[in-house]
């Protein structure tokens, strides 16, 4: 479970302070699947990021279950992530020179399993999301859809409490976008993870169990 | 995931890869070169070298000549009296000898041998003292003044000379000189002698100490017309030839013409209880700088010499091609690698920047620093050993070009016993020709063969592979130093 107190981020931007998170007060309990709306360039992504162990709060605190991220080592960060959390971007961010099977295994390197194991388990979380038969393709082989499959394979192979997922069918076609969509919202079902997904697009909000809009920093629930 | 990651990324960015690895293999093939060159001119320059000073000499001790008292020494002078020389058919045939010390050559006292074999870690020790034998032999006219000249301005008047060598008042005389190199019989471990090859007859052993007897070089020997059991007059006595030598190196002449024992040499040259150079051999190389300060210290008035000191006064091509390996080509050598070194970073660095989001990715999914920075590092440090072998491959083709291409080098080994300021002259002749008086010098074509060590292989590669790790390490600094946040953000 999330809970986020208080937290405000502020950067410096070209000799100004740019506030992205204003006091944001936020519990998000397990197995939610939750949708986060917000204008672009409204701060959508630092707000995912700082759920994702990846940024911490210039003040208040986030906390996933008993840790608490915001004061947390570097090191014990990169663990969380490497454990309990999964990370679906909008540009897929594989690495091109791996294939498919391969990206999927980068997400299994740091948690020092034998090889044989890793690519047992990324072999079968490429046949989770369809796509067996491109274990050995590399990103600029498939396509789109495809490559988001791969970039969702290599979230859900370490099994994560929490699945992160930044405007997940923002660079697809409407019927990849379903499709995706209801990949990810069944391993959802089937895997019991929290999935939070941030958008812009309200086709993929009005799916989610519980939708938050933030403006100026300002949560605002939405039915 | 460690290597299948590395090999992907080198496989596929084949560009970077072969950039950084040409880079470094041409660094590695020019210092593989360089050094081989080097060795060989070395070896060229130790094989003269030991022509003159012997096999296993790690240091020498002379000392500087001092400039004639005026009115004394200067050049060898031959006074003929009026009476010297027999008259026969009115000409006078003169026949004079000099054995003296080699000009520019100082003699001092030879318990400076005694003193050298004192210091510790020495190994052997031996004294030579060096003199030029000079013949002067001819014909000149007989009798008394046969003529008389005029007066300044005036016209004189006389009868025709006559006697001499032509009958009409002329002279006809040969110098002949030739080096003599006095030795201790006994001192086989160091010294002239253990660079020389017995040609014919036999060599000292200890009994000829103070016996006539003498080891020429095979060279003069054969341009002397002498053989073994033959004479050969020195400073006016009558040696027995034993035996001759030859230089054990076909580059090389041997240090002298003569060999004779050294309480001879010293007798025959009037020069009693003196010697001009001390052979000394260390016990370890590691010892021979502590062996030169001690002998500094212990004879402040000698010059001591090291072989690498002895290097510079070879002369000749091999010496240019000496002063441009170790100047021009290491300089090259090591601008090059840096080069190669800047351009591992430069590349190295480069690709961190444009794999920003690669590594903020990897980051995001728990990749740890460290695996970052070895992932990096891993990269830059195969390439950087690639590099290197092909590096070694280039040198030893480059290395295989120079010795089949065999350059021939000239050298003139000059023994460095050190001469002094040339001096006011004695009667009739000069002081000394000042510094660079040279004692023995042995001129010869020499063909470079280029050396190749396991060892310069072993660095070459290893060099390859630093810069290799450092291009990583400072890659891999770059990368970890990457917020992960601001990695994804500058996708975005």
């Amino acid at each position: 479970m999330y809970e986020l107190k208080n937290v405000t981020k502020t950067y410096r931007q070209a000799k100004r302070t740019v506030t992205a998170l204003n006091n944001v007060t936020l519990s998000i309990p397990n197995g939610q699947m939750l949708a986060i709306q917000w204008p672009t360039g409204g701060g959508k992504s630092t707000l995912l990021q700082m759920l994702g162990a990846l940024e911490r709060p210039s003040s208040g605190s986030v906390a996933l279950g008993d840790d608490v991220l915001s004061s947390m080592r570097d090191s014990k960060l990169a663990v969380i992530r490497a454990q309990e959390i999964g990370f679906v971007f909008q540009g897929f961010n594989l690495i091109p020179t791996l294939t498919a099977q391969e990206n999927v295994e980068t997400a299994l390197a740091p948690l020092g399993l034998s090889t044989a194991e890793r690519r047992s388990r990324a072999a079968q979380a490429l046949a989770d999301v369809g796509l067996a038969d491109r274990a050995t393709h590399r990103p600029a082989e498939l396509s789109g859809g495809q490559q988001q499959r791969v970039a969702i394979a290599r979230a859900l192979v370490k099994n994560p409490d929490v699945l992160l997922a930044d405007e997940p069918t923002g660079n697809l076609d409407e019927e990849t976008r379903d499709d995706i969509m209801g990949l990810l919202e069944g391993l959802w079902r089937d895997k019991g993870l929290t999935l939070i997904v941030v958008t812009h697009d309200s086709a993929v909000a009005k799916r989610a169990q519980r939708r938050i809009h933030i403006k100026q920093g300002m949560v605002t629930e939405k039915s | 995931m460690f290597g299948t990651y590395l090999l992907r990324e080198l496989t596929n960015r084949r560009k970077q890869t072969a950039i950084i690895a040409i880079g470094m293999a041409l660094a590695i093939a020019l210092v593989i070169i360089v050094n081989a060159v080097s060795g060989g001119v070395r070896d060229a320059q130790a094989s003269v070298l030991a022509s003159v000073y012997g096999v296993g000499t790690d240091i020498t001790v002379s000392q500087a000549a001092q400039p004639p008292a005026a009115g004394t020494g200067g050049r060898p002078a031959f006074n003929v009296g009026a009476g010297d020389g027999a008259t026969a058919g009115g000409a006078r045939v003169i026949n004079q000898t000099r054995l003296v010390a080699t000009r520019g050559t100082a003699t001092f006292d030879s318990t400076a041998l005694a003193t050298a074999n004192s210091v510790s870690n020495v190994k052997a020790t031996t004294a030579t003292l060096s003199l030029e034998n000079t013949t002067f032999n001819g014909t000149l006219p007989g009798g008394a003044k046969t003529g008389s000249s005029g007066g300044q301005g005036g016209a004189g008047q006389g009868t025709a000379p006559t006697g001499g060598s032509d009958g009409a008042g002329g002279s006809s005389f040969k110098v002949d000189s030739f080096s003599v190199e006095g030795i201790d019989p006994a001192g086989a471990a160091v010294g002239p002698l253990t660079a020389v090859t017995l040609s014919a007859g036999r060599t000292f052993t200890s009994a000829d100490v103070g016996k006539d007897v003498v080891v020429l070089d095979s060279s003069y020997a054969t341009a002397a017309s002498l053989a073994v059991d033959g004479t050969i007059s020195i400073g006016g006595t009558d040696f027995t030839i034993i035996g001759l030598v030859s230089s054990s190196s076909s580059a090389s002449a041997t240090a002298a013409n003569a060999y004779i024992p050294l309480d001879v040499a010293q007798t025959v040259s009037n020069l009693p209880g003196v010697i001009s150079n001390v052979y000394v051999q260390a016990n370890s190389s590691a010892n021979i700088a502590q062996i030169q300060a001690d002998l500094k210290k212990s004879l402040p008035n000698a010059t001591v010499n090291t072989q690498a000191d002895l290097a510079s006064s070879v002369s000749g091509s091999l010496g240019t091609a000496s002063s441009l390996v170790s100047s021009l080509g290491t300089w090259l050598s090591i601008i090059v690698l840096a080069a190669a070194f800047l351009l591992a970073i430069l590349f190295t660095i480069s690709g961190v920047t444009r794999r920003t989001r690669e590594f903020g990715t990897l980051k995001a999914i728990g990749w740890r620093n460290s695996m970052i920075v070895r992932q990096v590092a891993g990269e830059s440090f195969v390439q950087g050993l690639i590099g290197g072998v092909i590096g070694v491959v280039v040198g030893l083709v480059g290395i295989v070009a120079v010795n089949l291409a065999a350059p021939t080098l000239t050298a003139s080994a000059v023994a460095t016993r050190a001469a002094g300021p040339g001096g006011a002259g004695g009667s009739g002749a000069g002081g000394g020709r000042g510094f660079g008086q040279h004692a023995a010098a042995a001129t010869t074509n020499i063909v470079l063969h280029a050396p190749v060590t396991a060892t310069i292989i072993v660095i070459a590669v290893g060099l390859a592979m630093l810069g290799g790790l450092l291009a990583g390490a400072i890659g891999g600094w770059r990368a970890a130093r990457l917020r992960p946040a601001e990695a994804l953000r500058s996708v975005a």
